[in-house]
């Protein structure tokens, strides 16, 4: 595995040969090691398979046996649905909701937990209860009531409509509040003294310091409200309006058994997510730890 | 954790007028956020109870019409079928998801260079949109065309099948979600201190023995959050079934919110479906009560 140049020839690096006995007692690690990876590779195929589908043209995709790199490469998949369905629409709906509801969601969130953690104010460990207790509602369960109201505030097939009731998660607020109580509360009293303002305090103090949470909810939010699925499933009906995760099922059924079309949409749909994961990896793990109630 | 405000230098004007800004301050801070919260969480929870002693559509109208809804759903054999399926669902997928979860964190963490590798490997599917994972699971496991069927020489369609439906989405669901549980246990691993194995160690502690007497123990308290975890998701599962089955066949994969979701956006029928909505709430909250036990139990306070 590693095969760093040789720096001089015929120098072999100097290292006392194993025992045959140490040898051996390594043997069920490297065992157990190469299963893992083994596994590994399995877990992933199925993407690979997907992505390695998208490229093939049609009628190899029901080639028997299948191939398992494609002869060549064929990107008359994504052509065709670029061109033949609203893919495109769709993915902007997606991106301009999905910004959207991160830059608020976090702006309502810390804006909150700011006032809860560090303005003194009557009820504020009421409130502080009332939006733990959020944790436990199933938004789900009250599906028609949230739809019935949606719905009298004419929001429905609206991109509001879509993006409203996603702002109303608790997590975050919980998430920053935590943050926020860990700071002394002596350094916003000094700048208060020196006369700065609320938002001077929040802004210039607060924020500087928890740009690192915020980064991570930031990409955890996103990626949750991109591939969110039953709201914008339920308030959107309007074929132009959908999100991509919802708009790539009705894809699927137009085309029949088509899948070189259907996984190059799935390839598609899955793109930002996969790079925003591969990309911040660490953020990723940092926010769904965090969300999840523990501390990496 | 209560920061007291600066206290109020002689020059400032009266104390009152401090207080008020104040207050002025937090509300502004707090309302945006919470007047959402309220509209879309909070009062939605409690319509939907009022909703079930009606037999509203869905636009809301409708007369009360006492406990009709909930006579008529304990009476129908639909309900009892969803719920069982969800219990079954729950069954195939919670404790299975958990162990496999443990299981391949022991995996990861004992490797050197590649555990960041493998952990994306095993976690890369949680970030996917559920359209992408049903989609990619139904060409894998296309009964005529699929790669699994071919390799494996097998016929069955496995997300139309009576039997095989509800244990494929419940397969599905780990591949997509077992990442998730993978980085807690990770996260719960790693919280355990070295200086107990190395006591056990000396003590004559090995294999086996070290995780069934250290290992296990103090991962309790994450094993027993993942595993609510997973119950409480798993009471709410639409998603995957919606896609992939729509319930059938022959209602061997209705669940519960599936069930909901006929009633409610299909048949029109807005009170009888928050009836089914109640029970799902009054369900989760049960098993939400009983994780804040367990959790609070593990933690310092």
């Amino acid at each position: 595995m590693t095969s760093s140049p040789p720096l001089s020839p015929a120098v072999p690096v100097v290292r006392p040969a194993p025992s045959l006995r140490r040898r051996l007692s390594h043997l069920p690690g490297a065992v157990v090691t190469f299963l893992t990876l083994l596994l590994a590779g399995a877990w992933v195929f199925p993407l690979y398979w997907a992505f390695v589908t998208s490229l093939k043209p049609e009628n190899d995709t029901v080639a028997l046996p299948p191939t398992l790199w494609p002869t060549t490469i064929d990107f008359s998949a994504y052509t065709y649905i670029f061109e033949n369905s609203p893919v495109v629409r769709w993915y902007l709906n997606s991106v301009v909701s999905s910004l959207i509801i991160t830059v608020l969601v976090l702006l309502l969130s810390m804006l909150c937990a700011y006032a809860l953690s560090q303005i003194n104010f009557r009820g504020r460990r009421w409130l502080y209860w009332l939006i733990l207790a959020g944790f436990m509602i199933p938004f789900q369960a009250s599906l028609i009531p949230l739809f019935i109201l949606v719905n009298k505030l004419g929001l429905v097939n609206d991109s509001l409509g879509l993006i409203l009731p996603q702002l109303a998660a608790p997590v975050a607020v919980v998430i920053y509040k935590q943050f926020f109580d860990q700071i002394p509360g002596e350094l916003g009293d000094a700048a208060r003294i020196d006369g700065a303002s609320e938002a001077r305090v929040l802004f210039s103090i607060f924020l500087p310091l928890n740009w690192s949470i915020t980064f991570s909810l930031a990409i955890v939010t996103f990626i949750a409200a991109w591939n969110n699925f039953l709201w914008p499933f339920i308030v959107m009906n309007d074929t132009a309006k959908l999100t991509i995760p919802v708009g790539i099922t009705q894809v699927q059924s137009a085309y029949g058994v088509a899948y070189a079309k259907t996984m190059a949409t799935a390839v598609t749909a899955a793109v930002p997510t996969i790079f925003a994961y591969l990309i911040f990896q660490r953020r990723v793990t940092e926010g769904v730890m965090a969300t999840a109630g523990l501390k990496g | 954790m209560t920061s007291s405000p600066a206290p109020a230098p002689a020059a400032v004007p009266g104390r009152a007028a401090q207080l008020r800004q104040r207050y002025l301050t937090a509300a502004l801070l707090v309302v945006p956020f919470l007047a959402l919260y309220v509209l879309f969480l909070i009062y939605p929870t409690f319509r939907v109870l009022q909703l079930s002693f009606t037999n509203a559509d869905l636009t809301g109208n409708g007369s009360y019409v006492g406990l009709q809804n909930y006579v008529r759903l304990f009476g129908e054999p639909t309900f009892w079928t969803a719920l069982l399926n969800t219990l079954l669902f729950i069954a195939l997928t919670a404790v299975p998801n958990t162990l496999i979860g443990l299981g391949l964190a022991l995996l990861i963490l004992r490797l050197n260079r590649l555990k960041n590798v493998v952990l994306a490997a095993f976690f890369l599917p949680y970030v996917l949109p559920v359209s992408v994972v049903t989609n990619v699971w139904n060409w894998v496991l296309d009964s005529n065309f699929g790669l699994f069927n071919f390799l494996t020489g097998s016929t069955v369609t496995w997300f139309q099948d009576p039997v095989w439906a509800l244990p494929s989405v419940a397969f599905v669901t780990i591949w997509w979600t077992v990442g998730f549980n993978i980085l807690l246990f990770i996260a719960g691993l790693r919280n355990i201190s070295p200086e107990i194995y190395e006591a056990a160690a000396l003590d004559g502690a090995a294999g086996w023995r070290l995780f069934r007497s250290i290992t296990w123990p103090n991962l309790w308290p994450v094993t027993s959050l993942i595993l609510l975890l997973q119950l409480i998701a798993q009471f709410k599962i639409f998603d995957q079934i919606y896609l992939l089955t729509q319930g059938g066949p022959f209602d061997k994969t209705l669940v519960l919110l599936l069930y909901a979701y006929r009633e409610g956006f299909q048949q029109q029928r807005g009170g009888y479906s928050s009836t089914i909505g109640v029970v799902l709430m009054a369900v989760i909250l049960l098993v939400s009560v009983i994780q804040l036990r367990l959790l609070n139990r593990g933690e310092k306070s």
